[in-house]
């Protein structure tokens, strides 16, 4: 796979598929760009007007919660986004990002990427590398299945 | 080796004799489910791309529950889509605008313990509450399966909810789940499969157990199931399902769970979620006075014949104030008629409630249930992520029936428990 590079949209934690694809925004009947544009209109109307073939979606914590809808995952890869940097993902998410061809990277380091950074990750070896701030990460593909709680224990 | 059920029925659809946590396997589907939403237009789409015919007719279920109910010109095209799809591929289960699918699946006898089956919907977690390994996939996956009946998975590890003491009057299935979300977080189980069990889920009725093994979803869990028992039997029997196997499909004793977690549920109060996500959940009192415009019993969480039939507990005899907004969509036909028959639907709309058809409606703002800008609503369903109900500017708190029906007689977030009982 080749390297990807390009601006970072950078969110926080559970980034849900109704944000992503809000209900109503696609018909499935044929032209995804349509519903594209309301991808995240709620919580950044600015996202889907700017980005660019190649950005890259940064996200902390169960990055995809929700719905199984495709679109989630098919809109930003519509939009342009090439790959998926987050601290961890919810499973439904996780698979069809694999499936529709956008690769989905586990990266502990995914919260310190600021948004419009530089961002390159090389799928394979799993190396991120942060231009505008000049460090390095780990992505990976596999997910850790024990987080435990994403809230501090009760 | 000792296993949970979980693990009994990966094995058994990998046809192995035990599988690991971790491990990954593939499975042979027993049943596959899809509605409107992601079925005939999404995954049937790509099955036809591929050219190859459904690999099993008798295993595969087609509900259409989403975009129903409407005069929208998408919606329709989206229906006739989905009925030129099932003719064309002469697909033999096919369940047309009865109710949400969740519901309608395991009412049409198609669910019994120890099957494994894949649903093209996050909340298919639902028929878990049957002794089943359910779980929701997307629509590239579930192409895949109505290919070739086959999906790869990962073992998941098994969490064992134990829910000891009686719920109290007034607490219900619901304020069980929305405590471990507020307590947990709504990725406090990812990947894992969670295994409700203990007293207090012993003498819960099966559609009670239906809402905790559906909101698994809400706590990222993979799968959420309850032992089969009795009870099981008696409804799946009820519901038309044959071959009932209660007895293999169990936990073996000394099974390796990740770890137990308990709930007493001789203290547990009703819960209430906060805007915008279920893990702002947190005891009914937290809330008591917030005003509301609109109250809504609806979706495959929270309309079951059973969730009307508590919040007709509270209703019975009362009314909400004048002009408040309060909707019931049964969350099938059936139950919509049973209720009916009992007399529960009367109480709902003698209390000034308005019933709607049936359908997932109000839980992803479609139809009359939609909450309107800056509208602030409570309602049984299972989440309310901003934009989910309506618009970005609306609010939307979730609770059990109980709740849900209380808080509609006072136009504001009440505990049911005042109307129940001795405070009554
Ligand atoms: S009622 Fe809501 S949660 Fe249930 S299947 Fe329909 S949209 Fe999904």
């Amino acid at each position: 796979m080749k390297t990807i590079e390009g601006r970072a949209w950078a969110y926080g934690a559970n980034i849900d598929t109704d944000a992503l694809a809000p209900i109503g925004s696609y018909s499935g009947t044929g032209d995804l760009s349509v519903g594209a544009g309301q991808c995240l209109r709620d919580l950044d109307p600015n996202f889907a007007k700017s980005v660019v073939e190649g950005d890259v979606f940064v996200a902390t914590d169960n990055m995809g919660i929700g719905s199984s809808r495709e679109m989630a995952p098919m809109f930003l890869h519509t939009l342009g986004i090439r790959c998926v940097l987050a601290h961890s993902f919810a499973r439904i998410f996780y698979r069809n990002c694999f499936n529709i061809g956008l690769p989905a990277l586990v990266c502990a380091e995914a919260g310190q990427i600021k948004m419009g950074d530089v961002i390159k990750v090389d799928p394979a070896s799993g190396k991120v590398t942060n231009e505008t701030q000049g460090t390095t990460y780990h992505a990976s593909r596999s997910q850790n299945t024990s987080w435990g709680s994403s809230k501090p224990a009760a | 080796m000792p296993l949970t059920l979980a693990e009994k029925i990966i094995a058994k659809a990998s046809g192995r004799d035990s599988v690991t946590p971790g491990e990954i396997v593939t499975c042979h589907v027993d049943l596959a489910m899809m509605h409107d939403s992601a079925g005939p237009r999404s995954a049937g789409k790509y099955l036809d791309e591929l050219g190859v015919p459904v690999w099993d007719l008798d295993k595969l279920v087609v509900i259409t529950d989403h975009y129903i109910n409407s005069d929208d010109a998408e919606f329709n095209a989206i229906q006739t889509h989905a009925q030129g799809w099932v003719k064309d591929h002469n697909v033999k289960n096919f369940i047309k605008e009865q109710g949400i699918c969740h519901i309608v699946l395991p009412e049409s006898g198609h669910v019994k313990p120890g099957q494994f089956i894949v649903g093209g919907d996050s909340h298919s977690c639902t028929g878990g509450a049957f002794g089943t390994f359910m779980v929701g996939i997307g629509a590239t996956e579930m192409a895949g399966v109505l290919a070739t009946g086959e999906i790869w998975v990962r073992v998941p590890e098994t969490v064992r909810i134990d829910v000891r003491g009686a719920l109290r009057p007034g607490v219900s299935a619901k304020d069980i789940i929305l405590k471990l979300c507020g307590e947990y977080g709504i990725m406090g189980f990812n990947y894992q499969a969670l295994e409700y069990a203990g007293t207090a889920v012993d003498a819960m009725s099966v559609q009670e157990r239906m809402t905790l093994a559906n909101m698994a979803a809400e706590l990222g869990a993979k799968a959420g199931y309850c032992l089969p028992d009795e009870k099981t039997r008696d409804q799946l029997d009820a519901w038309g399902a044959t071959d009932i196997d209660i007895d293999t499909w169990r936990s073996d004793a000394d099974a390796p769970y990740k770890k137990t977690i308990t709930i007493d549920g001789d203290t547990l109060s009703p819960q209430v979620a906060a805007p915008s996500s279920p893990e702002n959940a947190g005891p009914v009192e937290d809330h008591l006075g917030t005003k509301l415009d609109q109250a809504y019993l609806g979706a495959c969480t929270g309309a079951k014949l059973d969730d009307l039939r508590m919040a007709a507990e509270i209703l019975k005899g009362r009314k909400v104030p004048a002009g408040f907004k309060f909707m019931v969509a049964p969350s099938s036909i059936p139950m919509g008629e049973q209720a009916r028959a009992e007399g529960i639907l009367d109480i709902i709309e003698a209390a000034g409630g308005q019933v709607l058809p049936v359908g997932c409606g109000g839980c992803i703002g479609l139809g009359a249930a939609r909450l309107e800008e800056n509208a602030v609503g409570i309602s049984s369903t299972n989440r309310n992520f901003v934009g989910r109900a309506g618009p970005k500017s609306s609010k939307l708190f979730l609770g059990s029936p109980y709740t849900v029906a209380a808080s509609a007689l006072k136009g504001e977030i009440a505990d049911p428990r005042e109307f129940l009982g001795e405070g009554a």
